[in-house]
C-alpha cells in the first residue's frame, strides 16, 4: 500500500520526529517501497498459527522482592544534557 | 611488533601462559596497529591507557602463573556494548558523548577474565545496515581491496568496525552483535570468523538495544577455535536479562573434535536465490563436498517460509526498533536540540539525532505497529515467524546441521547500493531467518571470490547446540585452509 | 435507583472506575531500586527506571504474587498465563517512551464486589480486569517558568490498574466501591489504600443517558485522589453533560480533570492529540506463566476477607449489620474487636468499641492502630465491670484515664480507689446517713411517693463517691425505705 504525505506527517509526529513539509513527499516514496515489499507476506496462509511471543523456550525468571539499586543520583543524572535543575531532569514546559 | 599481532587469539593465550612474551608487549603491538589502521575508521574510541593498564594487571596475575581465561588478550568492542565510563555512541549523534554508569554484562565477563579492551569500533547506526555506511562517524573501510581495483569496500554490516579491525590484524577478537546477521555478513566480506550464539545464549544487559527479540551478541575472530574460546567468555545466564537462557556454559574449544563423521548436514534447497553468483553457487557446493570428505552427510532440505523471512524481519525489527529507541529523547542523556514545547523538543532532537536509515526503520515500525495497521502487519509477520521457526525445527528433526553461503555476494564498494534500501536489505537473506528462528549461525570465510574478496559459508545449528555447530566450523575451516590476507591488514 | 432531573427530563449515570493501586512491594516492578514514597527527588531511580540504552526489565515476584492474591481477593478469574506489553508514547515522566503493562492478556480477568448500600441492601459490581503495569514518574510544573521538573522516584514503582464494569450509577455507589475496593486491598496488604499519597488513585468514567437508552458518549476524568472527590467529579461531571446535551450540544470522549477548587471538570491540554498507544508484546520479557502450585498456596493462605468476617460478626457475635460492617471495614479494627471480644460478652466489646474507643480516636485523630488503649487493656476494663469492681459509670472514668496515661485499667482502680463499693456493711452506714439527714424526704416517699428513690440512690452514690455498687445499693435502700 502506498503511504501519502498525511500519513507519514502522522506517523513521523507519532515517532516524535520532525520530517519537513519538503521531505515528506520522497519519504512517503521510500517508505511505500519499502511497505509494498513487506507486503507479500499477505501471500502465506497463517490461518490458525499462532503470532511468536518469545523465540525463547523458557519461563519467565523473577527477582526476589528486594532493594538492590538506587541512591545513585549523581549516576542517573550525569548524562543530562538538558539544564538539570538540582535534583531534577528538566524539560520545556508542560501544561497538563 | 607484527608477530604480535599475527597470533590468533588461541596462540597468544598460550604464549602469555608460557611468558614467551608480555600482556604488556601484546597490547603495545595492537594499540600501535589500532593507530596504523586508522584510515579504515574502524575505531569510535580508542582506549589505550585502558589497555596498558589492564595489561598491566594481566601481566601480574600472569607472572604468578594466576591468568585469568582471556588474560591480557586485546580486544575491540563494538560501540554498541556499554563501557563504563567510556563513551558509548551505537554510532549515533543522538549519543555522542554518552559514559554509560554501568557495564554491559558481555563486556564485564570478557574483562573479568582478564581481557583488555582496546577501543569501541564503528557500526551502523544502532545497528541498522549492512554496510557500516548508516554510521554518524562515517563509514569504515573494508580492509580488503578488489584485485586490480583500488576502489574502497564496504566492511558489511552492522558490525563493521569489529569485522575491519579483526580482518587487519589491530585486535585478536573483537565483540559484535547480530540481529538480522551483523556478525556473519561482515565476517563473511572480511574474510573472518563470525558467531551469532542462539538467541538467549549471551545476555543483552548493556548492549544498546535494536530489536530486542533477535539481538544476540557474539564475537569475531580469526579461526573458529578464537571464536570457541570467546564465546566461552561471553555466554552464560545473567539474571538481569529476561531472555538470557539459564544454563550451563559447555566447553565449546573442547567440541572442536574434527570428526563430524555420521553427521547430517541439511542443504536448505530454497537458498539457491535468483540472481546468486555461480562462484557463490560453487563454494556452496565445495563446502558440501567438504563435508562430505570428511565423513558427514548432505541431505537436501525444505524451508519453505525462507522467501517470506526479510519481509517478515522488516517488520519485526523496525517494530521494536521504533518502541526500544524512544528512550532517545534528550531528556536524560545524549544530544538535546532545543524547542518551544515539549514535542518540539523531542521531534527536533530525534530529526537531528537519528541518521536517515534509523529514521527510515523507526517510521516503518511506527506504521505497523498502529491502530489499524497492526495486526495485517505485525501479528502476521509473528505468525509468518512462527512458521518459519518451524520449518527450522522440521528440518532439525532430519539434519544436525545447516550448511549455507553467508551472504548472496562479495563485498561491495563504498556508495554501491546506498541509493537503495531494498537492494541493501537483501545482504541478509541467508542470515536473517537464523535470527528470527533463535538459532545459532556462524560463518567462516571458506573462499575468494573471482575478483580476490573472501566469501564465507553459514553453519546453522540447533538452539543451544552451539557445539555440534562448531564441529562442522571447524571441518570447514580446516578444509578450506583459507590463509589470504587482506591487503589493508599490513598498513 | 437516583436519577438527575434535567429541564428536559431525568437522566441516568453510568460510571465505570479504573483504579491504579500501588502494590505494596519493597523495590520496584522491573528493577530493584526501592519503591518507597517521600524519598528525595531522583534517588529511588535505577538505570533500568531512567530507560538507560540496554537496561532490561526483570519482573519482581513479589509484585505478581500481590496481583494474583488481590485477584482471589476479587473472586476473579487468574489467567494462568498473561502478557506484558508496551504502551507506547512520549512523555516527560515516562523515560522509555513506553510503559510496560498487559493489554490484552492481563493477569486477573473478571471479579466481582459487593457493595453494602446505607439501606441495607446489597450490589454486585463487575470487575472487568486487573493488570499489572508501571507507574510513571512526576512532573513538577510549578517550580520554574518554564521548565517542567522530573522526578523518577515513582517510574516502574508496581501498579495494579483495577477497571470496574459500567455497573455504577450514582455518585453514592462509585464511593461505596472505592471504599470496600480500598478495603479488600487493605485486607490483603496488597495496596495501602492511601491516595493522598497518590498510592491509590482514580480515573471515573462517566456518561449520561436516559433510562433504558443505550449507554452514552463518556468522558475520563483522570487522577482523581480520594473518595470525596471522585464523588464531586462524577456529579459535576454528569450536570455537565446534561447540561450540554439539554442545550443541543453533544459529548465528545475526552479526557478532563477535576479541580475541586472551582468545582469544574475541564479538558486536559497534554491528552487532546489522538492517542494511537501501538501496544505490542514487551519483548524484553516472556509470556508471564503462573505456577498452578503458586496460586493454590496464595488462595489458601488468604485472609478472610471483609464480607465474610461481617457474615461470621453476625452469626457468631450476633452483632447489628451495621455494627459488624463499622468493625470489618478495617481489618486492624476487626481484629482489635474481637481480641476484645474473646471470651467477653460481644456486644458490650463491640459498644466499647463502636462507642467509647471510636469516639476518642475521631477526638483525637488517630487511626486504630494508635490507640492508646489497646485491645488488651479494654478487656481488661471490661472484665473489671463483669466482675463488679467498676459501674458503668466508674468504667468510663477509668477508660478516660487510660487514655490519657496509658496505664492498664487495674492499676487506674488501684491509684485512685475506684475500686466499686460491694460492702453492705458500708453501704448500709451510708444509707443510714442519707435517711438520717432527709427524714422528711423518707416520708414522702413511705406516702407514696416512690419516685424519690432516685434521688436516695443519687444521694448514696454521692456519699460514696460513685463507688457504690449500684446493685447493692438499690437492693438494701429498697429494704430499708420500707421500714
Amino acid at each position: 500500500m502506498a503511504l501519502d504525505k498525511a500519513t507519514v506527517a502522522r506517523i513521523a509526529t507519532l515517532a516524535r520526529i520532525k520530517v519537513p513539509e519538503a521531505d515528506q513527499e520522497r519519504l512517503a516514496a521510500d517508505l511505500s517501497t519499502i511497505v509494498t515489499w513487506i507486503e507479500q507476506l499477505s501471500e502465506v496462509d497463517t490461518t490458525g498459527v499462532e503470532p511468536m511471543t518469545s523465540v525463547a523456550e523458557m519461563t519467565l525468571f523473577m527477582r526476589e522482592d528486594k532493594v538492590t539499586d538506587g541512591n545513585r543520583r549523581d549516576d542517573i543524572l550525569a548524562n543530562a544534557t538538558s539544564p538539570a535543575r538540582g535534583a531534577f531532569f528538566t524539560v520545556p514546559k508542560v501544561v497538563e | 611488533m607484527g608477530v604480535f599481532t599475527d597470533l590468533t587469539l588461541s596462540d597468544a593465550r598460550d604464549g602469555l601462559r608460557k611468558r614467551d612474551f608480555s600482556a604488556r608487549e601484546l597490547t603495545e603491538a595492537h594499540i600501535a596497529a589500532v593507530e596504523a589502521i586508522r584510515p579504515l575508521n574502524a575505531f569510535i574510541v580508542e582506549t589505550p591507557e585502558q589497555a596498558l593498564a589492564a595489561a598491566a594487571s594481566a601481566d601480574v596475575r600472569l607472572g604468578r602463573g594466576e591468568g585469568l581465561p582471556l588474560d591480557g588478550l586485546p580486544l575491540a568492542i563494538k560501540d554498541l556494548f556499554c563501557t563504563k565510563g567510556v563513551q558509548t555512541t551505537a554510532a549515533s549523534r543522538i549519543l555522542k558523548g554518552f559514559k554509560p554508569p554501568y557495564e554491559s554484562t558481555v563486556t564485564e565477563n570478557l574483562l573479568n577474565a582478564g581481557a583488555v579492551m582496546l577501543g569501541k569500533t564503528n557500526l551502523d547506526e544502532f545497528a541498522m545496515g549492512s554496510s557500516n555506511m548508516t554510521s554518524a562517524f562515517g563509514p569504515v573501510e573494508n580492509p580488503w581491496r578488489r584485485a586490480g581495483d583500488n576502489r574502497p569496500l564496504v566492511p558489511g554490516g552492522s558490525s563493521g568496525g569489529s569485522a575491519a579491525a579483526v580482518a587487519a590484524y589491530a585486535a585478536l577478537a573483537a565483540t559484535a552483535t547480530d540481529t538480522g546477521g551483523s556478525i556473519r555478513q561482515p565476517a563473511g566480506f572480511c574474510g573472518i570468523v563470525g558467531l551469532k550464539p542462539t538467541y538467549g545464549r549471551c545476555s543483552r544487559w548493556g548492549i544498546v538495544a535494536f530489536a530486542s527479540s533477535l539481538d544476540q551478541a557474539g564475537p569475531m575472530t580469526r579461526t573458529v577455535r578464537d571464536s570457541a574460546i570467546m564465546l566461552g567468555v561471553m555466554a552464560g545466564h545473567d539474571p538481569k536479562d529476561s531472555t538470557s537462557a539459564p544454563l550451563a556454559v559447555p566447553d565449546f574449544e573442547a567440541a572442536l573434535t574434527g570428526d563430524i563423521r555420521g553427521l547430517r548436514i541439511g542443504i536448505p534447497r530454497e537458498y539457491r536465490v535468483d540472481g546468486m553468483p555461480a562462484e557463490i553457487e560453487a563454494l556452496w557446493k565445495q563446502g558440501i563436498d567438504w563435508l562430505e570428505q570428511a565423513g558427514a552427510k548432505a541431505v537436501e532440505i525444505s524451508l519453505p517460509m525462507t522467501k517470506y523471512a526479510l519481509p517478515t524481519y522488516y517488520i519485526i525489527a523496525p517494530a521494536e526498533a521504533s518502541s526500544n529507541l524512544a528512550r532517545y529523547d534528550g531528556v536524560r542523556f545524549g544530544l538535546r536540540v532545543p524547542g518551544a514545547t515539549l514535542d518540539e523538543m523531542y521531534e527536533n532532537t530525534r530529526a537531528e539525532g537519528f541518521g536517515e536509515e534509523v529514521k527510515r526503520r523507526v517510521l516503518i515500525g511506527t506504521y505497523v505497529l498502529s491502530a489499524g495497521y497492526y495486526d495485517a502487519y505485525y501479528i502476521k509477520a509473528q505468525q509468518v515467524r512462527t512458521l518459519i521457526a518451524k520449518d527450522f525445527a522440521k528440518a532439525f528433526a532430519e539434519v544436525d546441521c545447516i550448511l549455507t553461503p553467508t551472504a548472496p555476494s562479495a563485498a561491495f564498494a563504498i556508495g554501491e547500493k546506498a541509493d537503495d534500501p531494498l537492494a541493501m536489505y537483501l545482504n541478509d537473506v541467508f542470515t536473517v531467518p537464523v535470527n528470527l528462528a533463535g538459532l545459532p549461525g556462524i560463518s567462516v570465510p571458506a573462499g575468494l571470490s573471482s575478483d580476490g574478496l573472501p566469501l564465507g559459508l553459514q553453519v546453522i545449528g540447533k538452539a543451544f547446540d552451539e557445539e555440534t555447530m562448531f564441529r562442522v566450523a571447524g571441518v570447514v575451516e580446516q578444509a578450506a585452509q583459507f590463509t589470504h590476507r587482506a591487503q589493508g591488514s599490513r598498513p | 435507583m437516583s436519577l438527575i432531573e434535567g429541564r428536559t427530563g431525568s437522566w441516568e449515570i453510568v460510571i465505570g472506575l479504573e483504579v491504579h493501586a500501588q502494590v505494596v512491594s519493597e523495590a520496584k516492578l522491573f528493577s530493584g531500586a526501592s519503591a518507597a514514597f517521600g524519598a528525595e527527588p531522583n534517588t529511588h531511580v535505577s538505570p533500568v527506571d531512567a530507560a538507560f540504552p540496554g537496561m532490561l526489565p526483570v519482573i519482581n515476584r513479589h509484585c505478581v504474587e500481590q496481583a494474583v492474591r488481590t485477584g482471589l481477593g476479587l473472586e476473579a478469574q487468574i489467567n494462568m498465563v498473561s502478557v506484558f506489553d508496551r504502551k507506547n508514547y512520549f512523555y516527560a515522566d515516562l523515560p522509555a517512551g513506553y510503559q510496560i503493562s498487559q493489554f490484552t492478556k492481563p493477569v486477573v480477568g473478571e471479579g466481582k464486589i459487593t457493595l453494602d448500600m446505607d439501606d441495607g441492601s446489597t450490589r454486585e459490581i463487575g470487575i472487568t480486569r486487573l493488570h499489572l503495569e508501571q507507574d510513571a514518574g512526576k512532573s513538577l510544573h510549578d517550580q520554574n517558568p518554564t521548565m517542567t521538573y522530573v522526578d523518577l522516584n515513582r517510574a516502574g514503582v508496581a501498579l495494579m490498574e483495577i477497571v470496574s464494569e459500567p455497573d455504577l450509577r450514582t455518585a453514592e455507589e462509585a464511593g461505596a466501591y472505592l471504599r470496600k475496593l480500598r478495603s479488600i486491598l487493605r485486607y490483603l496488604g496488597t495496596c495501602d489504600g492511601n491516595m493522598e499519597e497518590g498510592s491509590m488513585r482514580c480515573d471515573c468514567n462517566v456518561s449520561v443517558r436516559r433510562p433504558g437508552d443505550p449507554f452514552g458518549t463518556r468522558c475520563e476524568i483522570k487522577n482523581v485522589n480520594s473518595v470525596r472527590f471522585v464523588m464531586q467529579a462524577i456529579e459535576i461531571e454528569a450536570r455537565r453533560q446534561v447540561e450540554l446535551i439539554e442545550d443541543g450540544g453533544a459529548v465528545i470522549q475526552q479526557t478532563r480533570l477535576f479541580d475541586p477548587n472551582r468545582g469544574e471538570t475541564r479538558p486536559m491540554r497534554s491528552k487532546e492529540q489522538a492517542h494511537d498507544y501501538r501496544y505490542f508484546p514487551d519483548p524484553d520479557l516472556l509470556p508471564l506463566v503462573l505456577d498452578p502450585k503458586m496460586v493454590e498456596d496464595l488462595k489458601r493462605n488468604l485472609p478472610e476477607l471483609p464480607d465474610k468476617k461481617k457474615a461470621r460478626f453476625i452469626a457468631d457475635y450476633k452483632l447489628s449489620p451495621y455494627d459488624a460492617g463499622v468493625l470489618v471495614d478495617e481489618r486492624i479494627t476487626a481484629e482489635f474487636f474481637e481480641t476484645v471480644a474473646k471470651g467477653r460478652d460481644p456486644k458490650i466489646a463491640a459498644n466499647w468499641v463502636t462507642g467509647e474507643l471510636f469516639g476518642t480516636l475521631n477526638r483525637e485523630g488517630l487511626g486504630i492502630e494508635q490507640s492508646p488503649v489497646s485491645a488488651q487493656a479494654l478487656g481488661e476494663l471490661l472484665d473489671l465491670m463483669g466482675d463488679g469492681t467498676l459501674s458503668g459509670k466508674l468504667a468510663k472514668d477509668v477508660f478516660a484515664a487510660m487514655v490519657k496515661t496509658g496505664k492498664a485499667p487495674a492499676e487506674i482502680v488501684e491509684e485512685q480507689g475506684l475500686r466499686q463499693v460491694t460492702d453492705t456493711g458500708a453501704i448500709e452506714s451510708s444509707i443510714d446517713a442519707v435517711m438520717a439527714a432527709n427524714a422528711d424526704k423518707v416520708a414522702e416517699y413511705r406516702s407514696g411517693k416512690d419516685k424519690l428513690f432516685g434521688f436516695f440512690v443519687g444521694q448514696v452514690m454521692k456519699a460514696t463517691q460513685g463507688k457504690a455498687n449500684p446493685g447493692v445499693v438499690n437492693d438494701i435502700l429498697r429494704k430499708k425505705l420500707a421500714g
